[in-house]
């Protein structure tokens, strides 16, 4: 029992694996030990997703070793990886949208009786005491349907729990979340760990791996860079490990010269979703929408494009009113929305880059009712090659691409457009370091070209860094209006979690 | 056992509600009861226009054994719908089995029945077995696959039959009876169709197989990523769906006593739109088949309540069509109000 405390839970050690010829992992090298949480960390096309794939039985490796407590492992199906003792929580939260809540923690698993009947209420009283554990308002009867991004990454989280795993994989399973709900998941994995469990974490924010990790391990173009202890690094080591290089600037914001009044916003409402929001966004100014995930930010910015219907209110560009529930007239008085799930209503991942930037002016490039090839790649080029998009030929496929490059083409496709206002949503979740300073830059330059932009972001340093003013949204109401010069993480965050706090105080008095 | 007495405080605000109460809520505000509410009032339509729709023996006979046939069907295509696939072969499937069922008795006099029953079964699974290995195997949608097959096993029984029918003299009368024969005053063929319908409701609804089923039509590369045996519960589907047709082969001949090439023609269309009308999500995931098997009772009760009313041919069959748009306007529009009432619970709490 002892031995096993200290032996490995898993072992990798020069693991290859090529798609072709592309060689997605290189030398694939991770030791991690039970009770202890291990942070991967790397840049977007470091290997991380493919190590992990691996371990989790979606992908065979083609060379190294791969131990699991002990034993060689080979895994050929995630069914026996999971069955071995491995949970791993996916990015994209991956769930069943008809079927309840509890079904989707336990499906495959779920507990029997005589008749091989499955134990409904057993079910259901064990999903009721993980999150009890978690601490999380959810009812496990419920369907998975319309739940937020936030509340699905709970049920993963749930799910992993109720695995009683050995080694639990997290890939970036704070992208979504913020505030408390971080803090609860800390706590959540702190308990685990100190079980005795194996824990890999990847995350881009280095303020949780600092805070959540002992070990960290750095990847970089698919290979092994060095492990070191999280108390003996820090945060510059790290990014010279990950990049190679210093990033100088995470935030290169220039101040711009402000202008008129692009973006009038007055009284919106939504029943259940927000109520009298106003606020103004000028020509060269970056307004941060801060605000806990679910609070309502990008329902607000889906309103003003006229993609969701509002109750009352009125949105106007330039002076003009902005019919509602129409987009295309939204996009055509000069407003472009980047969403947040790039993935599924950003672009168009079967297409081409040429593709999917000509997209959004595809009215514009037809002759005769006709859009040649050659008519999108002469109006795409331009804006690829500004954005530094790294793709090898115009034609390659959108979903081949990486994260960070498939945000740059979301962002070219609607640069194409020539917009007045630019609406952002979460522009760099699940960008690494480098890129994101990237998209940075860029956002910052448009706005010094006199582009009025609307930031939606989770990230506090971002949302401090990035923006001129921050616009503080709880529960889909506008709870501060802060400066520049005046927002610091306290206040922000104080806002952000206001109701909440009196909520829960009233509860417990 | 039960969850200990600390926890009730947590429970008390999803699970306010006894078992016993959430299961009448549900079974009352469901999808099927509003399907059971139509079939009576097109019952009652009928019967104040006719009283022996309902109030002859005979009538109440028809009411009853009219349906059975399609149930089973619709039963099976229901179970291929749940995991986002379709099964358009059923009908050819039906006419095979049907088929053979008459040459059967004619080629090998005195073979047993419960023997040719199960031969018809198995029969039916095995051309299921083809479509499901082509679909998980090949990798080809259902709807191609089974587009083919319908075809292809049209094909079969045409160059077996020929011209060339069965009669009800070919097959031995113990059978026969078999078609009319009631328990009570249930058919048998009736209490055979619930019988299968008890089955199939339990194995999707409380078996581990039957939510994966749910689980496979709901998010095929979540169940993947689950880890759930994504290839042969699709088999199994496709399987079960053709063993159910079999069945139905062997009641058609039992009911009808004629068969010939062309039995069941069109059949594998109607079982999908009762599926549909019963609330059976035509991309997979949800739905029961209770629903569907319910679905198939007002399509055969509108079926033969129109003549009555003297609506003409042309407008039965546009009543069908109407049912089935219906259906999906009013699953759309349910879906929608759920979601909104979903997100508006998720701001309240």
């Amino acid at each position: 029992m002892v031995a096993d405390q200290t032996a490995p839970v898993l072992e990798l050690e020069g693991v290859r694996k090529a798609f072709g010829s592309v060689v997605a992992l290189a030398d694939g090298t991770l030791t991690v030990y039970p009770g202890s949480v291990h942070a991967l960390v790397g840049e977007n096309g470091a290997g991380k997703s493919t190590l992990i794939k691996i371990v989790a039985g979606l992908h065979k490796r083609d060379a190294g070793t791969f131990r699991f407590r002990s034993k060689d492992a080979q895994f050929s199906s995630t069914a026996d990886a999971k069955d071995a003792g491995i949970a791993v929580i996916y990015q994209e939260p991956t769930l069943f949208p008809d079927l309840s809540v509890t079904e989707n923690i336990f499906m495959g698993r779920q507990p029997v009786t005589r008749g091989r009947r499955i134990d409904k209420q057993a079910m259901v009283e064990e999903a009721q005491r993980i999150f009890d554990r978690l601490g999380v308002n959810l009812d496990p009867r419920r369907p998975a349907q319309g739940l937020s991004i936030a509340d699905q990454q709970i049920i993963e989280i749930a799910k992993a729990i109720s695995l009683d795993a050995h080694l639990l994989i997290m890939d970036e399973p704070t992208a979504a979340l913020s505030g408390m709900e971080v803090e609860r998941l800390f706590a959540v994995t702190r308990s685990l760990r100190d079980e005795g469990r194996g824990i890999v974490f990847i995350s881009h924010r280095f303020d949780e791996v600092f805070d959540l990790s002992d070990t960290i391990t750095v990847m970089r173009d698919g290979s092994y860079i060095g492990t070191v202890k999280t108390q003996e690094t820090s945060n510059d080591e790290l990014v010279t490990m990950m990049v190679g290089r210093e990033v100088t600037e995470l935030f290169p914001k220039t101040p711009a010269e402000i202008g008129d009044v692009v973006l009038d916003v007055e009284d919106l409402n939504q029943a259940g979703t927000f109520h009298e929001v106003s606020f103004t966004v000028r020509a060269g100014e970056i307004v941060g929408l801060a605000g806990l995930v679910g609070a309502g930010r990008s329902e607000i910015a889906r309103a003003v494009f006229g993609v969701d219907p509002y109750d009352s209110g009125t949105v106007r560009l330039n002076g003009r009113t902005i019919p509602k529930n129409k987009p295309t007239a939204a996009i055509e008085a000069g407003m472009a929305l980047i969403p947040e799930d790039r993935r599924q209503q950003g672009l168009i991942l079967e297409s081409s880059v040429a593709h999917n930037i000509g997209a959004a002016i595809r009215s514009r490039l037809q002759k005769l009712g006709l859009i040649t090839r050659s008519s999108e790649n002469h109006a795409a080029e331009p804006w690829a090659g500004r954005l530094q998009v790294k793709t090898a030929a115009m034609s390659m496929n959108a979903g081949t691409m990486s994260g960070g490059n498939q945000q740059k083409v979301a962002i070219a496709k609607w640069l194409a457009t020539d917009p007045k206002l630019l609406i952002i949503d979460e522009p760099t979740r699940g960008i690494d370091v480098g890129t994101k300073s990237e998209v940075h830059r860029l956002l910052s330059q448009l706005a010094g070209e006199g582009l009025a932009i609307l930031m939606i972001s989770s990230e506090l340093p971002e949302v401090l860094g990035m923006a001129d003013r921050v616009l503080v949204v709880s529960e889909g109401r506008i709870t501060a209006e802060l400066d520049r010069s005046e927002a610091t993480p306290e206040k922000v965050m104080h806002a952000a979690t206001a109701r909440h706090e009196q909520i829960r105080e009233g509860a417990a008095a | 056992m039960s969850a200990p007495v600390t926890s009730t405080e947590a429970l008390a605000k999803p699970s306010q509600m006894s078992t016993a109460q959430r299961f009448v809520k549900e079974i009352l505000a469901s999808r099927e009861m509003a399907i059971v509410l139509v079939i009576l009032a097109v019952i009652a339509a009928a019967t104040s226009l006719n009283q022996n729709f309902l109030l002859s023996s005979q009538g109440w006979r028809d009411l009853l054994l009219t349906p059975s046939i399609l149930m089973v069907l619709a039963i099976g295509s229901a179970i291929v719908i749940v995991t986002r696939n379709v099964d358009l072969s059923v009908g050819s499937t039906l006419a095979i089995t049907a088929y053979m069922t008459g040459r059967l008795f004619i080629d090998f006099p005195g073979i047993p029945i419960p023997v040719v029953i199960l031969i018809g079964i198995a029969v039916g699974a095995g051309l299921g077995l083809v479509n499901g290995v082509l679909v998980a195997f090949g990798k080809v949608p259902a709807l191609v696959v089974t587009l083919g097959t319908m075809y292809i096993y049209r094909g079969v029984v045409l160059t077996w039959a020929g011209s060339d029918r069965i009669n009800a003299s070919d097959m031995p009368r113990e059978f026969l009876r078999l078609g009319t024969m009631q328990i009570g005053t249930i058919p048998l063929l009736t209490i055979t169709a619930v019988l299968v319908l008890l089955g199939a409701a339990y194995w999707l609804n409380s078996t581990r197989s039957g939510r994966e089923m749910y689980a496979i039509g709901s998010n095929p590369e979540a169940a993947t990523l689950y880890g759930l045996p994504t290839t042969k519960r699709i088999i199994v589907a496709f399987v079960i769906g053709g063993a159910l047709a079999g069945l139905a082969g062997v009641m058609y001949a039992a009911r009808y006593g004629t068969v010939s090439a062309g039995a069941g023609m069109t059949w594998e269309l109607n079982a999908i739109g009762a599926a549909v009308i019963g609330g059976v999500a035509i991309f997979g995931g949800s739905g029961t088949v209770w629903g569907a098997a319910l679905g198939a009772v007002l399509l055969m009760t509108i079926n033969r309540t129109l003549p009555i009313m003297g609506v003409p041919d042309f407008w039965q069959r546009a009543v069908v069509g109407a049912l089935i748009i219906g259906a999906i306007v009013l699953d759309r529009y349910l879906a929608a109000r759920q979601t909104r009432k979903l997100q508006e619970a998720r701001d309240e709490t």
